[in-house]
């Protein structure tokens, strides 16, 4: 019995094993709270999952690279102490569109060479395009690594908290704050402008201006999608990506070893329906066989959607609350289609050599998007809810820098693609599964001749996918959109910001709280800290 | 004017950058790629290789080859049998270390010795009234060190004894028809080896290794990959952890074997009765217990040094390629000097800024006792200032791999 009664009743639940769940409960275990987490799949990450659909081949079925996590939780949670090895990704690689490339690596001096080879002019546009970037994402970092004060506060902490956000941006320079005005509310296309002339040098830019947004590279808004994937700093590096050994699932995997060397215990298998309240307070949980456990805290780690309306009864909740969840916009335009090779793709204007040297374009992202006409173009087809005849295409091939990741001589490609609209006019995904995956292997065919030959296996991962695997609402990737009234103090609405709910003991730790999204960690970390102070009184 | 390795005609068309070091006279890439981190990478994820042949090589042999080794190398050659290789240090006679080196025993009367310097008059003075022949094989010889956790897995097909290899022992096998040693040496503190092998095969040889690599992650590293990863792995370089004995001109310069962390190469010393050169001033300072300084590894507060950064306005720097110069390290009040880093670095497979050091001895962490709190005298905005760091056993990076038994993977 009293075996029984320890198993159902814990300091704390957190509902659902995603990558900011299993963080909320590393360092709620770390604090000493008998901490239990609950993941509905038979593997714990959420959309941060390795998955070896072919024998030797591992798929990072959803989400691909690590940038954006918070050096602060490496350190804090010993991730290193368990596996944590973030590989470098060495290069960039962009088809220019016209046959030839721009290859950019990690040798500052030969970086500029290669802009210059397309554009004079756009090579010191260039050190004064990230100059002026890094010093935006210099002047939001603070605001990115703390909670948002509550402007709506009345008590003295809340309007100390105010304080001190108005003295920090008080205290930066102007042209850098209108910098960051003009990428937050501003279009990542225009942004651009102002640096570039050569239309493949903003193309290449502007792909990080539109991942999983329901934007093109000429919308407002693409500039704030742009600057959030600047904010990674991994190993010192601004807007640097890495490839988790093993995939970002290799990356869950140390989380959730992190979290369990500090007592955490994790349950598989099991989907939380309900969270149980008495009086207003959450008392637990209630998974779908009925089963019942305990806790005064309650965390869900999954998105608002599902965090206000189906983990409780909406209509518990505040109307306001409940009307800005209903309305917050989701609209997943991401799909991935992930390949199993028989060897590496050729782009012709770098053939490999026999001796394997020369030029190494294969460590990093493979960025097919040409120019920003192309990305939004490509854009058009989604805003009348259709995908893309020619999509954009993140891809990397993994297995170059991590061999593990497929067999000897063979390789596997992950290839996020855009755009692939959730709710398609007049079809459905399961019907236009394959014809998607043909877009995408098409593009890919024209950039790197003979790619067909190559593919072993195809899967593709679509919208409907993305949200019947990862719970992820309409398929989007970052648990709510980045658009600036869903951020910050909005996220993920208005008043509750701060990773409390209206119910006592009630928490919430996912993407869809600031700064989610990306594998970013700080959700997990920064709502723990508020449970912790809140469990001190 | 330079010289080239057996290795250098093929490595060189890999090499895309033609950015080289003269080690010893010999052209030696300080990488390979635009990306040295890339090229550390593969070492430590999956296998890279490595051109060490400028090392200086001597062949020992005669009935008094073993006596020699003995009398002159500071860890006792006489418990290396035939088919083992010795990490062995010598110095000179008031216990300073001189130099380091790996010394192969191929049979009782069969040594090859490795050396960063020339050697031979040294050894050979020591030789005069015995049956020894040392003779310079520096040239005869390339080196190709095959490090990474994939290198016994690629080098399987081309000599399945790597697997029977254990750490630090070594082989004859063959490759591309060639006779060559196969041992499992390195200096990057992972699962490696290293593949010596006459000067007109190398390039035989070579390609072979090249190609069984081909599939595996396997890129060529230079200099700057290889400092990186023996700074991780605490491994001390002559130049930069201490200065010969020999080139010295005062004690406040030299070190002694303990002093340079290397104290395990002493055992039977302190009550043995092997006469070396040195030796007895060393036993003499392992009885009083006089030495002046530990080595040890430092690692640095991250959250100190990101603080100390940030509030000067700039970025937190994190990098991987080593300082060039010495920096002082204080006691945890900042007030006191008690010792000096001689490496420092950032390690992405650590992501920590860690160092090698020396301190005083009573810094050093030991079983019973955790590192001490120290601080490390770094440059800021044209200020010297300092950072909070703990002093730890100097292999910072040390898988269970390095010396792990091998089977078919």
């Amino acid at each position: 019995m009293g075996l029984d009664k320890l198993d159902r009743h814990w300091d704390a639940i957190v509902v659902g094993g995603g990558h900011n769940g299993l963080t909320n409960a590393a360092y709620l275990a770390k604090a000493g709270l008998r901490t239990l987490v609950l993941e509905r799949r038979h593997l714990v990450g959420g959309a941060a999952i390795t998955e070896e659909l072919l024998p030797g081949f591992s798929f990072t079925t959803f989400s691909y690279a690590l940038s954006l996590l918070r050096p602060d939780i490496i350190h804090e949670l010993n991730l290193v102490e368990h596996g944590f090895m973030p590989l470098m990704m060495p290069s960039s690689f962009h088809p220019t569109g016209d046959g030839d490339y721009l290859l950019l690596g990690d040798d500052h001096g030969q970086n500029l060479q290669e802009i210059r080879r397309h554009s004079a002019h756009d090579a010191d546009a260039y050190d004064r395009y990230h100059h002026d970037l890094d010093r935006v994402c210099q002047a939001i970092r603070p605001l990115f690594d703390n909670a948002p004060p509550d402007i709506f506060g009345k008590d003295p902490e809340d309007q100390a908290d105010v304080k001190w956000l108005l003295d920090h941006l008080g205290g930066v320079e102007r042209n850098v704050m209108h910098d960051a005005v003009r990428l937050l509310t501003g279009s990542a296309a225009d942004w651009l402008d102002d640096y570039f002339e050569h239309e493949a040098v903003k193309g290449f830019h502007a792909s990080s201006s539109i991942i999983g947004s329901k934007v093109g590279p000429m919308s407002p808004g693409s500039g704030l999608v742009l600057l959030f994937h600047k904010m990674g700093e991994h190993d010192g590096h601004l807007g640097s990506w890495a490839f988790h050994k093993g995939g970002n699932g290799g990356f869950t995997q140390v989380l959730a070893r992190a979290a369990e060397a500090f007592g955490a215990e994790i349950r598989l298998e099991s989907p939380v329906t309900a969270v149980l309240q008495e009086d207003g307070k959450a008392v637990g949980v209630a998974l779908e066989d009925g089963t019942e456990f305990h806790a005064p805290v309650v965390v869900s780690a999954l998105d608002p959607r599902r965090t206000f309306l189906d983990l409780v009864d909406p209509r518990s909740l505040p109307g306001d609350l409940v009307d800005n969840v209903e309305r917050m916009k989701f609209r997943g335009v991401s799909a991935k289609v992930n390949f199993a090779l028989d060897g590496l793709p050729v782009f012709p204007a770098l053939p490999p050599r026999p001796d394997g040297g020369g030029v190494d374009h294969y460590g990093g992202f493979l960025n097919i998007g040409p120019t920003i006409e192309y990305v939004e173009k490509a854009f058009d087809a989604a805003k009348y809810g259709w995908y893309s005849e020619r999509p954009f295409i993140d891809a990397a091939i993994q297995s170059v820098v991590d061999p593990d990741m497929a067999p000897p001589g063979k390789h596997v490609m992950s290839c996020f693609v855009q755009y692939a609209p959730y709710e398609l006019r007049g079809s459905d995904w399961e019907t236009e599964r394959d014809a998607f995956g043909d877009k995408a292997q098409a593009v890919l065919e024209d950039h790197f001749p003979g790619f067909g030959q190559l593919v072993l296996h195809r899967e593709v991962v679509t919208p409907v996918d993305i949200e019947r695997h990862t719970g992820l609402t309409e398929g989007n990737i970052f648990a709510g959109e980045f658009l600036a009234p869903q951020m910050y103090f909005f996220r993920p609405a208005p008043g509750w910001s701060r990773y409390a709910t209206p119910i006592d003991g009630y928490y919430q730790c996912g993407s869809g709280t600031h700064p989610g999204g990306c594998v970013i960690g700080s959700p997990g970390r920064l709502a723990s800290q508020r449970i912790l102070r809140d469990l001190k009184g | 004017m330079y010289k080239t390795t057996p290795f250098h005609e093929r490595l060189s068309e890999l090499n895309t950058q033609g950015l080289y070091t003269h080690w010893q006279a010999h052209l030696s890439p300080l990488r390979y790629s635009h990306a040295p981190k890339h090229e550390y990478f593969a070492v430590r994820n999956s296998v890279g290789v490595f051109d060490t042949s400028p090392l200086f090589k001597y062949r020992i042999t005669g009935p008094d080859a073993e006596r020699l080794l003995a009398g002159v190398l500071t860890r006792d050659i006489r418990s290396c049998r035939p088919g083992q290789a010795h990490y062995t240090l010598w110095c000179d006679d008031r216990g300073f270390v001189m130099e380091d080196g790996v010394v192969f025993r191929h049979s009782d009367d069969d040594f090859l010795l490795t050396a960063a310097r020339p050697n031979l008059g040294w050894f050979g003075d020591h030789g005069r009234r015995l049956r020894v022949e040392i003779e310079d094989v520096s040239d005869d010889y390339g080196i190709l060190a095959v490090q990474g956790p994939r290198s016994a897995r690629v080098l399987e097909s081309l000599a399945p004894e790597v697997h029977g290899l254990g750490f630090f022992a070594h082989t004859q096998v063959k490759i591309a028809d060639t006779e060559v040693t196969l041992s499992r040496t390195g200096y990057t503190g992972d699962l490696g080896y290293e593949v010596t092998v006459p000067s007109d095969r190398a390039l035989d040889v070579l390609d072979a290794v090249l190609d069984a690599g081909n599939g595996h992650g396997m890129r060529p590293f230079g200099e700057e990959a290889l400092m990186m990863l023996r700074i991780e792995a605490g491994l001390p370089l002559v130049d930069i952890e201490w200065q010969s004995a020999r080139t010295a001109f005062t004690d406040d310069q030299r070190v002694t074997p303990k002093e340079l962390g290397l104290g395990w190469m002493l055992r039977g010393v302190r009550d043995g009765d092997r006469a070396f050169v040195g030796g007895t001033a060393i036993r003499r300072e392992l009885v009083e217990g006089t030495s002046r300084w530990a080595s040890v590894g430092i690692v640095v507060d991250w959250h100190d040094w990101d603080h100390l950064h940030r509030d000067a306005g700039v970025f937190p720097p994190k990098n991987e390629h080593p300082l060039s110069y010495e920096s002082m390290l204080y006691d945890a009040t900042g007030d006191a000097l008690v010792g000096y880093a001689t490496s420092f670095m950032y390690s992405p497979v650590l992501q920590r800024h860690l160092g090698l050091a020396r301190v005083r001895p009573e810094l050093a962490p030991t079983k019973e006792r955790p590192g001490a709190d120290v601080r490390l005298e770094i440059s800021l905005l044209h200020r010297t200032t300092t950072v909070a760091a703990t002093t730890t056993r100097s292999a910072h990076f040390d898988p269970p791999r390095k010396t792990a038994r091998t089977g078919e993977s």
